[in-house]
């Protein structure tokens, strides 16, 4: 037991010593989550729209003042012919193209309908949805002032839509869920990894392998540092969550924390069933890293929801660990649930860290070859 | 000359005899764009729905059967209370809840306010912002239609006015996230290959100790960063030109523009890319130090690089950051040339810029690797 003291002692003291892994290890955290809590939104602000009005009379006026007023969109060009649509789209700035038909104004005098055509930018699928239905919100509540300026009593169906859990449809208290699940996979996967291949690569392995240290002794040695540090990183990520971010906490926080600790198990003993099955840092980095960072980010639910994939990729998602601590986390966060809502996800996140466990005990060599 | 020659031979044979690179190297590139292409993506799929039917009339059915017809909702449950439903969508098993109300039909005919609720669980927010303006307009699609009817049924109501929104995509009009993933995150891939190995292959002297032995021979510092940069250079072309035709052949992705213009831009990105790569180099000791900043950098260049998310959604002072990210602008070009077809003249602004980038890397690269130990 004294040497393991010992052990665990010396990993210690050498993460300790090494200052600019120390400030990489906490201070990037803290950086991602602030530019990312920050910059990764669905909702656009000040995209660059265009304008190409045949009429030029009151309605059209009005509608583009109100285009523009908006947080949304500027109206930055003014096309006189549809031909310079191609052009204006290639430059890329502007992302959509409002056109007005001929006598507008006129037509829903006269006829009670007009068209608009709203042409975007689609090659960013996802930018020309929010677009067109941003767009298309700001011209039906136009028409809904028009029509109520005559009638005295609203008619017909009248929906109220209440969203639950997250009303603001705010995109910072989805992603900073995901954030958490994805700095903590790569920290921990990534630094067991290396710190183990490394003594493999120095040659110091053979020193430990002889030493009256068990195997499990050096994991749990090696793991142990890297444990404390991540669970450090949880405490800080959670307190900006929470105090720059807001974003709500409505279930329990020693459940939270519990729930963590165990998913930073799972990634630790992911990097250790990597270092026992490479030789070299670089091997392991690069499995870790390439391998590792974009599933993660992908496949988690992170990003892009798990729903909207096609059904092979919904099944492989399944063995993503950061796919199931995300539900978990999106759970406690923002809809307050429990462990028995969530003792499925918690357990199959044990069962994952007991099986990379034991298949890293079996990978270990005792010998060299 | 004849030394570098050496120097590329020996990295060669370093990189091709470590046999548990090699694949990670050339398949896991190819089998993550074949594979993660398709998860980027926030189509709406089938939306498990449930209702709460207060009225039970003719009218509430038919809106009902009118959501389910569209394909987009998919009716999971009836329920008489709203806490079973709100429990149900608590665990996850329904995302949406239309709740009519009494006298839905009877307000209809009248002219009166008819209402009911629309309760989405809106924890993925982009997902329930879809639900919520598919709904709308589904809802407002049959709203119209029985106003319609109703006004020609002769009663008190008259047809509201109406502008009619004609929306239409171009270079993409399927809004199909395949053709837009392909290109960006082929650049991740590559740029990935390129920043962290030329970042590590250098400190690996440093923390091996071979570094002194190079010193002290007569190979040049530029002969000595050329082999470091040449071989990983090459293999990086030769995945990007594996994940070109992937997206040809595989994907069916169109190439509008030229596809010299894209190869000529990849060479020079990569470059950029490696330098950046030998930078980090010179500033750590050793292989974990590198390795974290590479990974810290290339997390901030994928996630704020606009290729998940629009950059058009970032707070302006972001939007500004991303000007100092070479992967937003060679995302940027791959889109533009590919999908829309933009030649020299659009693009040449930021081909300038990465020359910049690479230049001032290379500099600070050079003024810090010194052939002395300290």
């Amino acid at each position: 037991m004294g040497a393991f003291r010992g052990f665990v002692i010396k990993e210690f003291k050498q993460i300790y010593r090494d200052k600019r892994t120390l400030v990489v290890l906490f201070g990037m955290p803290v950086i991602m989550l602030l530019l990312f809590g920050f910059a990764i939104r669905n909702e656009v602000t000040n995209v660059k729209v265009g304008v190409l009005d045949a009429s030029k009379d009151l309605v059209t006026q009005q509608l583009i003042q109100k285009i523009n007023a908006s947080d949304a969109f500027q109206v930055t060009a003014i096309l006189s012919s549809y031909d310079e649509i191609t052009e204006v789209f290639k430059a890329g700035e502007i992302k959509e193209i409002i056109v007005f038909e001929p006598s507008f104004g006129r037509k829903i005098e006269r006829t009670g309908s007009a068209d608009i055509q709203l042409i975007t930018d689609a090659t960013d699928p996802n930018l020309a949805n929010i677009v067109q239905s941003y767009t298309s919100n700001i011209i039906r509540s136009y028409v809904k002032e028009i029509n109520d300026n005559g009638a005295s009593q609203s008619m017909g169906i009248q929906p109220r839509i209440k969203l639950m859990y997250n009303p603001e449809l705010a995109s910072v208290n989805l992603f900073v869920p995901g954030l958490i699940a994805v700095i903590l996979m790569l920290v921990s996967a990534l630094m067991t990894s290396i710190s183990i291949t490394r003594e493999k690569e120095m040659g110091n392995m053979e020193i430990l392998l002889v030493s009256p240290l068990k195997p499990i002794h050096i994991i749990l040695g090696k793991v142990l540092p890297y444990l404390a540090l991540s669970v450090i990183n949880v405490v800080v990520i959670l307190v900006l969550a929470k105090f720059v971010f807001h974003v709500p906490f409505q279930g329990s926080h020693a459940q939270f924390f519990f729930e963590s600790i165990l998913f930073i198990l799972t990634a630790l003993s992911l990097g250790l069933l990597i270092s026992s099955a490479t030789n070299s840092q670089q091997t392991a980095m690069m499995i870790s890293l390439a391998g590792l960072l974009l599933p993660t980010v992908l496949l988690s639910g992170f990003i892009f929801p798990i729903d909207s994939m096609p059904f092979p990729l919904q099944i492989i998602s399944n063995i993503i660990p950061a796919k199931w601590y995300l539900i978990i986390v999106r759970g406690i966060m923002l809809k307050g649930a429990g462990i028995f809502i969530l003792w499925k996800e918690t357990a199959i996140l044990l069962g994952t860290t007991l099986i990379l466990i034991a298949l890293s005990l079996k990978k270990f060599k005792v010998r060299l070859q | 000359m004849r030394i570098l020659r050496f120097l590329l031979k020996k990295e060669y044979l370093q990189i091709f005899r470590n046999k548990g690179m090699l694949p990670i190297l050339f398949v896991l590139p190819v089998i993550q764009l074949a594979v993660l292409s398709f998860a980027a993506t926030y189509e709406l799929k089938q939306v498990q729905f449930a209702v709460i039917d207060f009225d039970q009339s003719q009218m509430s059915h038919e809106l009902v059967q009118k959501l389910q017809a569209s394909g987009r909702f998919k009716l999971e449950a009836t329920y008489h209370s709203t806490d079973t439903a709100l429990e149900d969508m608590k665990a996850g098993k329904i995302k949406m809840l239309l709740t009519v109300s009494q006298d839905f039909e009877k307000h209809m005919k009248t002219g009166k306010e008819a209402s009911i609720q629309i309760t989405i669980d809106a924890v993925d927010g982009s997902t329930a912002g879809l639900i919520q303006s598919y709904s709308s307009s589904i809802i407002s699609d049959f709203n119209a239609e029985k106003l319609g009817e109703l006004a020609i049924a002769g009663s008190a109501i008259v047809s509201p006015k109406s502008i009619n929104i004609i929306p239409s995509n171009w270079y993409n009009p399927d809004l199909d996230y395949i053709t837009f993933m392909v290109p960006g995150i082929l650049v991740v891939l590559i740029s990935m290959i390129g920043l962290f190995l030329s970042g590590m292959n250098i400190v690996r002297e440093y923390e091996i100790g071979t570094i002194e032995q190079l010193n002290v021979t007569p190979i040049q510092k530029s002969h000595f960063m050329l082999a470091k940069l040449i071989p990983f250079w090459t293999i990086g072309m030769f995945d990007l030109c594996i994940g070109l035709l992937l997206a040809r052949f595989g994907f069916q992705i169109p190439f509008l523009g030229s596809l010299f213009t894209i190869l000529a831009i990849a060479g020079i990105y990569l470059v950029v890319i490696q330098l950046m790569g030998l930078l980090i180099s010179t500033v750590t000791h050793t292989q974990q130090q590198a390795m974290f900043i590479a990974w810290f950098l290339i997390v901030i260049f994928i996630l704020m690089g606009g290729l998940f998310t629009p950059i058009e959604s970032m707070p302006q002072w972001a939007q500004n950051l991303t000007l100092a990210n070479p992967v937003s602008y060679f995302i940027k070009i791959m889109r533009m040339v590919l999908l829309k077809g933009a030649g020299w003249q659009e693009i040449y602004k930021m081909v300038i810029v990465l020359f910049g980038m690479g230049i001032l890397f290379l500099g600070i690269s050079l003024n810090r690797y010194k052939k002395t130990s300290s």
